[in-house]
């Protein structure tokens, strides 16, 4: 390792012009943006960009396509979910955060759903591999939703109630099928 | 002895003797379905063709005897193709659903397909729809679709068990494997036909969708269903304890020519629930009144010790009355001979209760006596030094034993639960130590939780004296301990000192002291066993 030492000079050394510089240029910022924020309030210099703080929650600003969010259960038509609990997703998480747990449907054409189907978004990464393990169009991210501050961690883990009622954001919708259409019963390799 | 040349590496093997067998002794893995080490070869798949030198055709090697000098290639370009379109022809109809399919993971069709074949079906026409989730009987269930038709049930059932309860109905390919109206399967071994079945057609109803094969850990152990003493494999997950309360999900054969072959008894095989039961003795309790109240280990030890040695002093060794079981290892019926017996002079100690030995045999696995260490504790000398287990309870009751400590054993099974009421509520002190409630524990004063064969280390010797090894697989559940542990702490509250660190340095001493034993470790028990040298045994 080479540690990379600064010289400090003179000016540097007693402080007070280092302290005078900084307040100069938090200043200028402040009259700058001030000076342009009021322009544009009166129509005036709109092609000049002054500084912006987004009001998040009640702003957001738009999230790509690709983005990926809260996750949702794509459904059926009769709004059972579309999972079959063949816990791939639950194999490819890198951070195990979903918990599956699989019981015999009473339709021996579906076979097998989840009982009980958990994410923990407090563990979640984000990176989407979970969408791309699912072979039955079930799992998807494009909900579009950042996950809420909850009060206890059970709050940040989602149930399967909880994931089927997401619905993809308007245009962002990347499953196969939109929420309840599609094939009444899903064939893994043919959908 | 022929000696033949596979694969460029040449082998001697005895005459008789079929290529697949020959190329085993080589470690080359030829594909087969319909062929089983254990079963006659029907030559049905067509999956372990090879090429034998100057024969046109490609042979079946689980079939096909070997010759001196006879020459075979099992990876050659021609068996390639051959084994692509064998692939090929039993995925006809077989449905592409691996990830629905119980048996995914672990499935040899899955397997051979990724490994040989890879290939894009170019079936046009429909496939086959048969019957899914076919109840076959209690135990087992059938999804005709998934069936290749190798036909390895079918002929499990009638050169093993020979019930035949299954065949193959219909022509063509509509052949399925069925039951005969009304004769659902009923014998004790059906759970082998979910282990023979190489795909996914036969699933156990036990094991079917609790959880995926690759979440599973497998760790050698015995079967603790009875003194056959079953080599099994122990399949355990703590993955989804917290939902589902399991930990064990399943036990399976493992190979041993001396004990069990490839098989268990399906009363082994479910044998394993009290493991993750919920009447499990999780914390160490001392009653207080008529209230159980939990406490740490220390304290219990220092209560039982206290409360041992006041009965002592007043009394002598003989009104202390001791009963363990013979569902413990070697190891902690030495601990209770050694600590018990030796250092504090207690004769009352016998494991036979009326009737232990008497459950229902099937001339096969299952033998009439449930505990896998019966022997084990026979040798270790943990009967006949003084009245019988069943005297002990009586004198209990009679008043003339003043203390009772179980290990592990069960008496109300074996004598009502009057007898063990009337009996217990005499004495003065009982300790109940073992990994599950059971009856006795409710008149006991302090409950020692035990750990259960999946949770400890230690041999069991089974009725043929063979020393088998269980090795721990999960941690134990609670706070419960091994009971050679146990002992060894009360023991140490006692003020007597065991120089023991693990179940190993108890063996040694097993090894040096116990006659039969002499000369054995945990590396030559190893992971077959090794049966003991008795004289007129």
């Amino acid at each position: 390792m080479k540690i990379v030492g600064h010289k400090l000079s003179f000016l540097e050394n007693i402080y007070l012009f280092e302290i005078v510089r900084g307040l100069v240029i938090t200043t200028r910022h402040f009259f700058y943006n001030m000076f342009f924020h009021i322009a544009h309030l009166l129509g005036y210099q709109q092609d000049v960009e002054a500084a912006v703080t987004i009001q998040y929650p009640e702003q957001t600003i738009p999230v790509s396509k690709r983005w990926r969010g809260v996750h949702r259960i794509n459904t059926r038509p009769d709004g059972s979910p579309r999972c079959v609990a063949c816990m791939l997703c639950e194999t490819v998480c890198p951070v195990q955060c979903i918990h599956i747990v699989a019981e015999e449907h009473p339709d021996p054409a579906i076979e097998k759903y989840p009982v009980s189907f958990e994410v923990d978004v407090t563990r979640c990464c984000w990176c989407g591999m979970c969408e791309e393990a699912c072979p039955v169009d079930a799992i998807y991210m494009d909900s579009g939703k950042i996950p809420k501050a909850g009060y206890s961690r059970q709050d940040l883990v989602y149930d399967k109630e909880t994931l089927t009622k997401e619905v993809p954001l308007p245009g962002y919708q990347r499953s196969l099928n939109p929420p309840g259409a599609g094939a009444p019963k899903v064939n893994p390799m043919g959908l | 002895m022929p000696t033949l040349v596979i694969d460029d590496q040449k082998v001697t093997v005895d005459p008789g003797t079929t290529i697949i067998q020959a190329a085993k002794k080589l470690d080359i893995t030829i594909p087969h379905y319909c062929y089983h080490p254990r079963l006659k070869s029907v030559d049905m798949c067509r999956m372990c063709l090879v090429e034998v030198k100057d024969i046109p055709k490609l042979q079946t090697a689980c079939s096909t005897q070997v010759r001196d000098n006879m020459v075979v290639f099992t990876n050659n370009q021609k068996v390639l193709d051959a084994r692509r379109s064998v692939l090929e022809f039993l995925l006809i109809n077989h449905p592409l659903d691996c990830p629905i399919c119980d048996k995914a993971g672990e499935c040899m069709l899955q397997d051979f397909y990724f490994q040989f074949s890879r290939h894009t079906s170019k079936f046009k026409e429909k496939k086959q729809k048969k019957h899914k989730v076919v109840n076959l009987g209690p135990k087992i269930v059938l999804d005709s679709e998934r069936c290749i038709l190798c036909a390895r049930c079918v002929r499990f059932l009638k050169e093993v068990v020979g019930t035949e309860e299954l065949g193959i109905f219909d022509r063509g390919d509509h052949s399925e494997i069925g039951i005969y109206p009304g004769r659902p399967l009923e014998n004790n071994y059906q759970g082998n036909l979910a282990d023979v079945c190489p795909v996914g057609a036969l699933t156990a109803k036990d094991f079917r969708f609790a959880c995926r094969s690759w979440f599973l850990c497998q760790e050698n152990s015995i079967c603790p269903g009875c003194s056959t003493g079953c080599n099994v494999l122990v399949h355990s997950s703590e993955r989804s304890y917290d939902k589902t309360l399991r930990r064990v999900y399943r036990l399976t054969p493992r190979d041993n020519d001396e004990v069990n072959q490839s098989w268990l008894c399906d009363v082994g095989r479910y044998g394993y629930h009290f493991v993750d039961d919920p009447d499990r003795l999780t914390a160490p309790s001392l009653k207080r009144g008529e209230e159980y109240v939990k406490v740490d280990w220390d304290t219990a030890f220092r209560e039982v010790a206290q409360r041992l040695r006041g009965i002592f002093e007043r009394y002598s060794p003989s009104s202390l009355g001791i009963i363990p079981s013979p569902q413990l290892t070697n190891e902690d019926l030495y601990m209770v001979k050694k600590f018990f017996n030796e250092t504090l002079c207690i004769t009352n100690i016998d494991f036979k209760l009326p009737g232990w030995n008497q459950g229902q045999g099937d001339g096969f696995l299952l033998k009439a006596d449930r505990n896998p260490n019966t022997m084990g504790a026979e040798l270790l000398g943990l009967s006949g030094i003084g009245p019988q287990a069943g005297e002990i309870i009586e004198k209990t009751r009679l008043g003339e034993i003043k203390a009772l400590y179980l290990v592990g054993s069960d008496p109300a099974r074996y004598l009502g639960e009057e007898k063990i009421a009337s009996a217990l509520s005499r004495a003065q002190l009982v300790v109940f130590q073992g990994s599950n409630y059971n009856y006795a524990c409710k008149f006991a004063h302090a409950i020692l939780p035990g750990a259960t064969f999946v949770e400890k280390e230690g041999t069991f010797t089974n009725a043929q004296a063979r020393v088998q090894k269980i090795n721990q697989a999960l941690r134990p559940l609670g706070e419960s301990l091994p009971d050679w542990k146990i002992i060894l702490g009360l023991a140490l509250t006692m003020g007597y000192y065991f120089p023991y660190k693990a179940a190993e340095d108890i063996f040694k001493d097993i090894a040096r002291e116990v006659t039969g034993f002499s000369g054995l470790d945990y590396k030559k028990v190893g992971d077959k066993g090794i049966k003991l040298a008795l004289s007129g045994g």
